[in-house]
């Protein structure tokens, strides 16, 4: 399945292959595992953990596309999430549609919300997410045009640093109120739930949730391709040249506002796929995916994993997660906060590189040839 | 001008109170009735029973009317259920209400409870009985109550208040409130309706709107026209007002905005650090003033009106202190590192914040207003409520001593050199580790007297700081990192600014509407306000 | 021991066992699983709901101590489950995938806001387990495996509504909320019934604010604006969780007294108040099923073991705790009705079960899921407590669908055969809404 085989390593470098070695092993084996054995063999992976792992692995490719931008070019957006959360939103109108005459009212047009407002019609945005092309179409064009004319406008004024970073904030604060706004149509507070299935599949069954998870990991591995294409070609060397002198690549004659958009575009519709994976394996869609805290939250998964080294935006988003998910159960879940904060102060302090660029200088320093090992770990942008 | 029979018997009644209570004053015999009847109503435990023995105590004119009044609203008039009977409780026990004598053998009582109707009861018994008080600040007060009520049955009292006043003051008010009462009253003539139309419309506020919107529907066209003259009149000046309420509103808010982000203007703005504890400083200043209060209201309760005062000091020390300790154990690896100073701040923010869950309790803490802080005053039509005002001062004061601290000291000195040349100033024997961690305990100790402040109009809880950070960040930015001005000017612009539009707009609508508005101004001025000229921007 | 086992299987569906599997991907179970009946708590214990939800989490705990002292369930002992969803709605879901599936636990007591619940909703249908809701809510909503044991608007806004008409005489009706679910469905039931009423439409005024407003300024002079116009003025207030505090602040701060302008709210309990210096809200009420201040013997009872068990003699108590300890006491006597913790049989035997409320009453649980409550308005005193100034003579039955709003007037619920169904359509005499 991984197209790891096909790439000439150049391309795709020793780490990268191990990351989608492991990535294909796990997109196989676990829908495997749960679907295909009983569930009292001593191999079988529970529906529980199949659909957490999901949710990791959507939560892993919105990693990557923070690392694209903050890793590669410098831009430290705050505001990713309302990129991943535009994705979902644009997935949980297809999905709401779906509904049907299930729905409590059994309204057969209107989502239950609307009914439950005395809405009469559908309003115009909701056109056309009964289809599914249709919402695949949104799933990349809403965050996408998002990102869009927010760029076009921050780069070409020449908005960098901490206010890019903030106005980003700004952004996905806005929209959080905005989505929050009964009066908008998109569910209020309760967001968009309540889903039945997803083309014509039922979205409880294990199958649904084996394919979901198969089409995350799938989803993760093309990602990862994408971005390393991305970064390796001549377009990639003039990110990484203005992530370091803007100014400088300026004068050379690029129009670094340019480059800059298309990453940030791009970005953002990863993030908006992995928003649309992620809604029918968590079932739930709702403002509080626009909340700062949670972007602010992905960057930390990407500092902790390593920034600019796109494997370990992934693992760290993972293993942040998982430690997330195992720290708020049993004895430990009134002190998980102080773990998790813990966690964070630690990873800046003595793995400055996050988990894999610490990897790298440790090979690096065992084995000096760069080469073998892909990119070389490029050097934090000094204090803006 | 009385006509009706009914409105005669209301004043012989209201006059005999009168008397009754001028009697008890000056103690002369006084006409005393009985009052068994609504004592005996008072211990029925049933509030319109209460509300009825209220209105015949009022009239009864008993000199023990106003003490079993005023036992009332204090909770200390109690009853017992078999046989029904009420009491006065006093320090050394049960009372008879009448005869003040101690009850020999007390049955077992419970308080007669009060509600919102009887305690309007009680309000307008002592409306009616205080008209008459020897104090004029009373008087005042009484009828301003009379004339918020407009009860008609207060018509007799007034005329009588009014012929003895002499008091200019309370007089005006006086006749204010006859106005208001004649306003809506059958049978008056159209003369007397207009000249008190000329009266209230004088006035000029909400209550005078109130009261004229009241002018009867069959009055005659030149009574209707008068009415409908001063409304428009009071109208437009309202609406003049409302510009300026909504100026005052929001400099409150840019105040409060002030406070919050200043701190962060130096720890983000000055130092570079993207501090997402910042939030958690200012929770911490807050807790301190409930620890303060705490303390204060366990050993010396007497001081509670300097709790903040107390707090100030404190709070800036303490939050100063964490703020040193994070500097020296975290931040200091992190120079030159901006963006990681993210992560290590995030992860101290949820340390923060769990660790005061854990001591406190993840349920909000009482602190209370001192006296100074609570009630407010009008200027013209301008509401202002004394805690705003003081915390508007406080911000300036604030913002003040930060500007001379930076600009006058030598610490200040030495903050302003580090930071703008870390190496330079080195070579100039400064020690710049420990100048780093003075203005991180600046920054911080500055945040927990915003605390302080903060803890009077929000909730103090440990989630206090979550809700001011992004509006910090907002501000710091919006007015230029690195500029204390822009700091001052961002705020208030920003606060000025939503409240603006909040009228039109609804508070969300209104805030979305801001948050676009400084995205946009963002690409106009990409380094906000005030930006740092020189070459250091673009390192 | 064997029947539970494969009956908690069943329950769990397909997700079942598989220690090594689980164990690959970092999650172990316990060995001991079967020596107790588990019961989940799913109440968040950080992030902004922490401030309500952490009582009710002790809450299940105490109420699990007390039951395994009068020696646990079925002869065996209770042993609470509890997980942090941390305020994170999805999180919600995660969390009560993990308690039914990997902990199988037999009940889960949990929620508060209406997101999480509807959150979790899908799981507990999924994997067919119970969940008890213990939080006065928007009503619009009735499933098999979920039981209400807050109250619907009807048990909680209403009276109050009636109450202040009739007591305050009051005529013009300020309903301010935060813009969410709860507060948009309860006023709009509130304004078709005060429009039923006779009040005119320029007489309500509706004013939504967004979570956690803390700015109240604008909108305390609007009411108070609103409230000069020679017509006695109540606020109806749905204003949520951290927004509360601020607004009653700025009321103080504003001069409004209760005997001007009476606030009436459906969210400010004890615990609420418990941060707020109360002298200057003297006299605001609020409309809930249960007040500290009951006079029974059962409450002081229960308000004694309370305080002793948090060792703390000023701990406060609240309605949705009642609520939580109602549907405890429910699930145990219908446990030990059907005879096993089976999820099938428990859901019919709850039906019907009646336990005594803490005013001095008995809840039964009805065929809509929902349980009868008393209605207690009560007054805010200077210590934090409320004077109750009036209960319903009667035990009322909550309205799960409300007749006053459009969508829903022709819809019940009625979990018993043969109907068998959450939303059955009186009209169309079909089950699911009004459709097809």
């Amino acid at each position: 399945m991984s197209p790891s085989d096909t790439r000439p390593p150049t391309l795709i470098p020793t780490n990268g292959l191990v990351f989608l070695g492991v990535l294909a092993a796990v997109a196989v084996l676990v829908p495997l595992l749960n679907l295909a054995t009983s569930p009292d063999a001593a191999v079988h992976v529970p529906t529980y953990v199949v659909s957490l792992l999901g949710k990791y692995l959507t939560y892993a490719l919105l990693a990557l596309s923070v690392d694209l931008i903050w890793g590669y070019v410098g831009i430290l957006s705050l505001g990713q999430g309302a990129f991943f959360a535009l994705g979902g939103y644009a997935m949980g109108m297809y999905l709401m549609r779906q509904i049907g005459t299930r729905g409590v009212y059994g309204d057969p047009m209107l989502p239950d919300f609307m009914v439950f407002l005395n809405w009469k019609e559908l309003p115009w945005f909701w056109y056309g997410f009964d289809l599914f092309p249709f919402a695949l179409v949104m799933v990349l064009l809403a965050p996408g045009l998002l990102a869009l004319v927010f760029g076009w406008f921050a780069f070409r004024s020449r908005v960098t640093g901490v206010y890019l970073s903030i106005i980003t904030q700004a952004m996905t604060f806005a929209l959080l109120l905005a989505f929050f706004r009964n009066d908008m149509g998109f569910g209020g507070n309760n967001g968009l739930t309540d889903f039945k299935d997803i083309l014509g599949f039922n979205i409880q069954s294990d199958g649904t949730r084996a394919v979901l998870f198969f089409l995350s990991a799938l989803a993760l591995g093309l990602g990862y391709v994408l971005c390393r294409f991305l970064v390796r070609s001549h377009f990639g060397k003039v990110l990484i040249a203005i992530r370091d002198a803007e100014t400088r690549v300026r004068f050379t004659g690029y129009r670094a506002e340019n480059y800059k958009l298309v990453a940030f575009v791009v970005s953002a519709m990863l993030a908006g796929i992995a928003g649309a994976l992620y809604v029918p394996q968590v079932g739930i869609i709702n403002p509080s995916e626009f909340s700062p805290a949670n972007s602010i939250e992905i960057i930390v998964w990407v500092a902790v994993g390593g920034r600019g080294t796109l494997v370990g935006a992934a693992l760290g988003a993972v293993l942040v997660n998982y430690a997330k998910t195992y720290f708020t159960s049993g004895f430990l879940a009134p002190y998980w906060l102080f773990m998790l904060g813990g966690l964070f102060v630690a990873v800046t302090l003595f793995l400055p590189k996050g988990i894999v660029g610490t990897f790298y200088d440790w090979r690096e320093k065992r084995r000096p040839s760069p080469d073998a090992l892909g990119e070389p770990l490029p050097e934090p942008k000094p204090a803006e | 001008m009385i006509s009706s029979a009914r409105l005669r018997r209301l004043s012989c009644a209201l006059l005999l109170a009168l008397y009754g209570l001028c009697g008890a004053l000056f103690s002369q015999p006084a006409l005393a009735q009985d009052i068994s009847a609504p004592l005996a109503q008072l211990a029925t435990d049933n509030y319109a029973d209460t509300e009825a023995a209220l209105g015949a105590l009022a009239l009864s004119g008993s000199p023990a009317a106003a003490g079993i009044v005023a036992a009332l609203a204090d909770g200390k008039l109690v009853f017992s259920a078999a046989p029904r009977q009420v009491f006065l409780r006093t320090e050394t026990g049960l009372v008879d209400p009448l005869t003040l004598q101690p009850v020999a053998d007390p049955p077992a009582v419970k308080p007669v409870r009060v509600n919102n109707r009887v305690r309007r009861a009680i309000e307008a018994a002592n409306g009616t009985l205080s008209l008459v008080s020897p104090d004029p600040a009373k008087r005042l007060e009484a009828a301003t109550a009379v004339a918020r009520s407009r009860d008609t049955a207060a018509l007799p009292a007034l005329d009588l208040a009014l012929s003895k006043e002499a008091d200019p003051k309370v007089k005006t008010a006086l006749t204010l409130a006859r106005a208001s009462i004649v306003m809506g009253q059958p049978g008056v003539s159209d003369a007397e309706r207009i000249a008190a139309i000329g009266l209230v419309g004088a006035e000029g506020n909400q209550d005078a709107l109130a009261i004229l919107q009241g002018v009867p529907a069959d009055s005659s066209p030149a009574v209707k026209q008068a009415a409908a003259d001063a409304i428009a009149g009071i109208e437009r000046s309202l609406a003049m007002w409302s510009m300026a309420q909504n100026v005052w509103y929001g400099l409150s808010l840019g105040s409060v905005l002030l406070l919050a982000a200043i701190g962060l203007a130096i720890t983000f703005g000055v130092m570079g650090v993207i501090n997402m504890a910042h939030g958690e400083m200012v929770m911490l200043g807050a807790y301190t003033t409930f620890v303060v209060q705490d303390a204060i209201r366990t050993y010396n309760p007497g001081l509670f009106d300097w709790s903040l005062i107390i707090a100030i000091p404190l709070a800036f020390l303490f939050t100063g202190l964490i703020g040193v300790i994070i500097e020296r154990t975290v931040i200091r690896f992190l120079y030159g590192r901006a963006l990681e100073t993210l992560l290590a701040t995030w992860g101290i923010s949820l340390i923060l914040q769990q660790a005061i869950r854990t001591i406190f309790g993840p349920t909000n803490r009482e602190v209370g207003a001192p006296s100074w802080m609570s009630g407010s005053f009008d200027i013209g039509q301008l509401a202002i409520t004394s805690g705003r005002l003081w915390i508007i001062v406080f911000a300036i004061l604030v913002f003040v001593a930060l500007l001379a601290t930076l600009r006058m000291t030598r610490i200040g000195l030495e903050m302003r050199a580090v930071t703008q040349n870390r190496r330079m100033a080195a070579s100039m024997g400064i020690r710049t580790n420990w100048v780093d961690a003075m203005t991180f305990g600046l920054g911080s100790g500055i945040a927990g007297i915003a605390g302080v402040a903060l803890s009077q109009i929000d909730n103090v809880s440990p989630n206090l700081g979550q809700s001011y950070i992004i509006d910090s960040f907002l501000v710091v930015v919006f007015g230029g990192v690195g500029n204390l001005w822009g700091t001052l000017v961002g705020a208030m612009s920003l606060g000025i600014a939503n409240k603006l539009l909040e009228p039109y707009a609804g508070a969300v609508l209104g805030k979305i509407a801001l948050l676009v508005i400084v995205i946009l101004f963002i690409q106009k001025r990409p380094r906000g306000l005030f930006a740092l000229k020189g070459r250091s921007i673009e390192a | 021991m064997l029947n539970l086992f494969t009956q908690a299987r069943r329950a769990a569906g397909r997700a079942a066992v598989g220690a090594t599997a689980l164990a690959l991907a970092g999650l172990t179970v316990p060995a001991h699983a079967q020596e107790t009946i588990k019961v989940g708590v799913l109440h968040s214990l950080s992030g902004t709901m922490a401030i309500s939800e952490t009582t009710l989490k002790d809450t299940v705990l105490f109420m699990v101590q007390e039951q395994n002292a009068k020696g646990g369930v079925l002869g065996k002992k209770l042993e609470a489950v509890v997980v942090d969803p941390a305020s994170n709605w999805p999180l919600f879901a995660e969390k009560a995938r993990e308690l039914i599936a990997k902990d199988k636990v037999a009940v889960v007591f949990g929620c508060w806001t209406s997101v999480s619940r509807k959150s979790v909703l899908p799981v507990f249908k999924e994997l067919n387990s119970i969940l008890f809701y213990p939080v006065q809510y928007e009503g619009e909503e009735s499933e098999r495996n979920v039981f209400y044991t807050g109250a619907a608007p009807n048990q909680q806004a209403i009276p109050a509504v009636d109450y202040l008409m009739e007591n305050e005489g009051v005529k013009r009706w300020v309903l301010a909320g935060t813009d969410y679910v709860y507060p948009r469905t309860t006023n709009k039931i509130l304004e078709a019934y005060l429009k039923s009423k006779g009040v005119p439409a320029e007489d309500i005024m509706i004013n939504y604010t967004p979570f956690g407003h803390s700015d109240w300024q604008t909108i305390v002079a609007d009411i108070k604006k609103f409230g000069s116009a020679g017509k006695k003025t109540a606020v109806v207030s749905t204003i949520n969780g951290d927004a509360n505090v601020p607004f009653y602040k700025e009321l103080g701060n504003q001069g409004i007294k209760a005997t001007d302008i009476p606030v009436v709210a459906f969210s400010v309990g004890e615990e609420e108040l418990a941060g707020i210096d109360t002298k200057p809200l003297v006299g605001h009420l609020a409309a809930w099923n249960y007040f500290q201040s009951v006079d029974t013997p059962a409450n002081k009872d229960f308000i004694a073991k309370w305080q002793a068990y948090t060792k703390n003699p000023k701990r406060v108590t609240n309605d949705p705790m009642e609520a939580t300890v109602i549907g405890f006491n429910m699930w145990v006597k219908a446990v030990e009705k059907a005879g096993t913790t089976e999820p099938d049989k428990v859901i019919p035997a709850l039906i019907g079960v009646a336990v005594p409320n803490l005013s001095g009453g008995f809840s039964a649980m009805m065929p809509n899921h929902h349980i009868t409550k008393p209605v207690l308005i009560g007054e805010i005193k200077d210590d934090g407590q409320f004077d109750i100034v009036e209960q319903t003579p009667g035990l009322i039955v909550a309205e799960e669908w409300s007749p006053h709003l459009e969508g829903s007037k022709d819809l019940i619920s009625d979990w018993r055969s043969p109907l068998n169904c959450g939303n059955f359509n009186v009209k169309t005499g079909k089950c699911g809404g009004a459709g097809n």
